[in-house]
């Protein structure tokens, strides 16, 4: 029998809104112990985040924080209470790591910064992340993921050539950073193992993610190009974009990329050779090139009449790589995400059954898992400051009447 | 380098298996100090017929794509089509502690090179396979370019015009979240690892990376039965809500997102308004939005569009730089839609010391390279960036010496039958 692989792993977790929570998540979801800081007083930002159950409004009914926060004990500390340094500063010798996405600055101006919890906990990991990063002009700059992924040069290269650029949906840039930070953290903490010495790590948001366009840096670089949006073409791929299906924004993508997947694609339109697919000039990518919008207009003319669905697995089984474009509900019936068990459901004490994204790889022998509803605001406060921190019930109460708790 | 301790991940001995699909996994280890050996067909990788090239010169040397992905990695060649050259792989699984691959299911399996034959030679070894679907389910064996994963993974439904088919990044993405989360899976079996001395096999599906970058999206139907939209510069967060992030300034784009909802985020809003009224741009029914109590993501579509026009006029009056540069004195929440241009210049990355001049001492150059993706603030040099991508086989002589013991006059031979 195995443990999960993080088990003993204790994380007090400052982080809030997408990109820390969701690191924190991936620990919590292999057994690490995560103690998430909140203040009643003044809520998180996904706390008021919708969707919320039945589109009613609560701190305890976002989706987008129940998603992000399984698994977690979740505390209120007043930060700005002069008792609440001393209170985690008490706190630091339990935990092995601090996570915190402030502003840089934020934790220093509680008189929390490395340089302090070390003073507590020698051997202390600390992740600082940020939109920018600690030091330079722009460390102060606020932000989240759905602007920042602007500044990282995605928008710039997300849309159609004619148009002005779209943002890569969502907050994207928070979603690249977290699998990154983790790898950096347990790096880190396989350093303390064996040498006893902590590390701060300073992530920025801006600079982890220009690895996800890296090679466009460097064309700017060495041939001083700079590559623009490009709809849903490939230079090295033809047929290649998103075509229509029956019934109202159904899609699929189709992508060939070598002539085989171009034949085998022309084989399922129309066996007979009478389609206008089977043109001497498209049997190579140079002459599908060529003429690309009207390739794309026979294919869309054909594709309308298909289930998206059922055209995917009609050109898969003739090995032409092609996907149905899913909408937020076909995720939930995707056959493959459906089998690899993507949506973990867990029952929240307000929300009730709730869909919450497992991690992206199942480890053969320590597999992880989602087993506790994100946290009620403050849920575990008594808990976590007795069971965990090892406060007496004396001083818990002091605390609580003292307002610090809150 | 630091004596002591070394770097974070210093002791560890990474064998990269892997093509285009997943070279990203094993440069995050070599960032964070791990030795990563990219072994690649003879004649070289995939990866390195993927352009931009070096002065737009078609060669498998000058693959921009190759430098900027097998960074910091050192290469040998291996033909694993001879049993010859799996056995010298097998020869490397036994002192490797992480095996990265990106083949499809089943294939290594056929050469008897599968999880269970790599678990037999050594069990401590961390093994990670990057799939678009994973190693098995109704899927595993679909092929998937990086635009079929996209869509698949929910993201391009929701990206791109309302008017237009749904979009993808015009750089492939679906591969680069695989291979990240590669990085998570194999540092958290390694957790494992380094308590139990138990290897194991990790399992990625590109297609769950991507479906876990949808923000609130897969929530919104799950509690509230709402299929969110694309909406072009417009961004829908719920059923009645939505917000919009580009904005058409004097000399380009930029980034704004009109939120109420979290103490920084309101007074953002708020900073915003003022300065519009400072220059006599200002709007009364903005003003009067309860923007500290309306919540994240809550601005209801009506005044969206009331707001369209007003904030409109007043980007229109102002360059990127200009706005950026006062956003940052006035706590906005706005970033100009940067190019790369704006990127390489970025004050802030050039006082952070982010990039990384690397040379290239075969073309008599050296080339600025985007750093690390995280900084190590106390320890100095305990990741590192340290060296260009490889040459085709530029390390044979090297790794197969210093690993295997294997004299000149193997490696020739071993040349000579096509073997590495």
């Amino acid at each position: 029998m195995n443990g999960k692989p993080l088990e003993g792993l204790k994380v007090l977790d400052f982080c809030w809104v997408a990109m820390g929570p969701m690191t924190t998540k991936y620990l919590a979801e292999y057994g690490a112990t995560v103690v998430r800081v909140e203040s009643a007083k003044r809520p998180e930002t996904l706390r008021t985040a919708a969707p919320f159950k039945d589109g009613v409004s609560g701190i305890n009914r976002s989706g987008y924080f129940a998603n992000n926060n399984p698994n977690k004990y979740g505390i209120t500390i007043d930060m700005r209470h002069p008792r609440a340094r001393d209170l985690i500063l008490r706190i630091i010798p339990w935990a092995d790591l601090v996570t915190e996405n402030f502003t840089p600055g934020t934790m220093e101006s509680w008189g929390l910064g490395y340089r302090e919890l070390k003073g507590a906990n020698p051997g202390i990991i600390m992740l600082s992340a940020s939109m920018l990063g600690r030091g330079g002009p722009f460390e102060r700059q606020p932000g989240f993921g759905p602007v920042l992924a602007s500044l990282a040069g995605m928008t710039h290269i997300t849309g159609w050539p004619d148009r002005d650029p779209v943002n890569p949906y969502g907050a994207y840039t928070d979603f690249v950073v977290p699998r990154f930070a983790v790898a950096a953290i347990l790096a880190a903490l396989d350093y303390r193992r064996r040498t006893g010495d902590g590390t701060h790590l300073d992530i920025s948001q801006l600079e982890t993610s220009i690895h996800f366009s890296a090679p466009f840096m460097l064309d700017y670089v060495v041939n001083g190009r700079e590559q623009d949006r490009m709809g849903n073409r490939d230079p090295a791929a033809a047929p290649h974009g998103v075509y229509p299906c029956k019934g109202e924004d159904r899609w699929i993508a189709i992508a060939c990329t070598t002539d085989a997947e171009w034949q085998a694609l022309c084989r399922v339109v129309d066996p007979t050779g009478q389609n206008r697919v089977h043109q001497e000039r498209y049997f190579t990518l140079l002459g599908r090139k060529s003429d690309e919008d009207d390739l794309d207009g026979i294919i869309g003319a054909w594709t309308r009449g298909w289930d998206a669905r059922e055209l995917m697995d009609a050109l898969q089984s003739a090995g032409v790589p092609a996907g149905m474009v899913n909408d937020s509900r076909d995720l939930f019936e995707d056959a493959q995400l459906t089998h690899r068990e993507h949506f973990k459901y867990l029952d929240h004490p307000e929300i009730g059954p709730y869909a919450s994204e497992r991690s992206e790889f199942n480890l053969s022998r320590t597999p992880g898992s989602l087993d506790r509803p994100a946290p009620l605001i403050g849920e575990h406060t008594e808990y976590a400051l007795k069971e965990l921190f090892g406060l007496s019930d004396g001083e818990y109460r002091s605390l609580k009447d003292d307002g610090v708790l809150e | 380098m630091r004596e002591n301790g070394g770097t974070l991940l210093s002791p560890y001995r990474v064998l990269d298996l892997t093509d285009e699909r997943g070279l990203l996994c094993g440069k995050i280890l070599a960032d964070l100090g791990a030795d990563v050996v990219q072994v690649e067909p003879p004649g070289g990788s995939t990866a390195r017929n993927i352009g931009p090239y070096y002065k737009d010169e078609a060669h498998p040397e000058k693959s921009l794509f190759w430098w900027a992905y097998a960074v910091n990695k050192r290469g040998i060649t291996l033909n694993l089509h001879t049993e010859k050259g799996r056995e010298l792989l097998k020869e490397l699984v036994k002192e490797a502690h992480f095996l990265i691959e990106s083949y499809p299911p089943g294939y290594l399996d056929s050469l008897g090179l599968g999880y269970k034959d790599i678990e037999s030679l050594n069990s401590s070894l961390v093994m990670v396979s990057i799939t678009p679907f994973g190693q098995d389910g109704p899927y595993a064996h679909y092929k998937a370019s990086d635009i079929v994963g996209m869509a698949m993974g929910g993201f391009m439904y929701l990206t791109g015009d309302s008017d237009r088919p749904p979009l993808r990044v015009s750089f492939p993405q679906l591969y680069l979240h695989g291979s990240a989360a590669g990085a998570t899976g194999a540092m958290i079996a390694h957790s494992h690892r380094v308590l139990t001395g138990e290897g194991q096999h990790v399992d990625v599906s590109c297609q769950q990376a991507v479906a876990r970058t949808l923000a609130h999206a897969p929530q919104s139907w799950d509690l509230e039965g709402e299929i969110l939209k694309r909406m072009g510069p417009f961004r829908q967060t719920g059923k009645e809500t939505m917000t919009r992030a580009n904005w058409r300034c004097k000399d380009g784009y930029v980034n704004y997102m009109l939120q109420g909802g979290g103490p920084g985020v309101a007074r953002s809003t708020r900073a915003l308004l003022e300065w519009m009224d400072e220059e006599g741009l200002g709007d009364e029914d903005l003003k009067a939005v309860d923007w500290e109590h309306l919540g994240y993501g809550r601005v209801r579509a009506d005044i969206m569009e009331k707001s369209v026009a007003p904030l409109q006029r007043f980007f229109a009056t102002h360059t990127r730089e200009e706005l950026t540069t006062a956003s940052v004195e006035r706590r906005i929440l706005l970033f100009p839609v940067a190019t790369p241009a704006n990127i390489i210049e970025h004050s802030q990355l050039i006082a952070r010391d982010y990039f990384k001049e690397l040379p290239h001492p075969e073309l008599d150059i050296s080339v600025t390279y985007p750093g690390l993706f995280a900084k190590d603030i106390e320890g100095g040099e305990r990741m590192g960036l340290s060296r260009r991508s490889p040459l085709i086989g530029e390390h044979n002589v090297e790794i197969y010496h210093e690993k295997l013991g294997l004299t000149p006059e193997e490696l020739t031979n071993f040349e000579e039958d096509g073997v590495i």
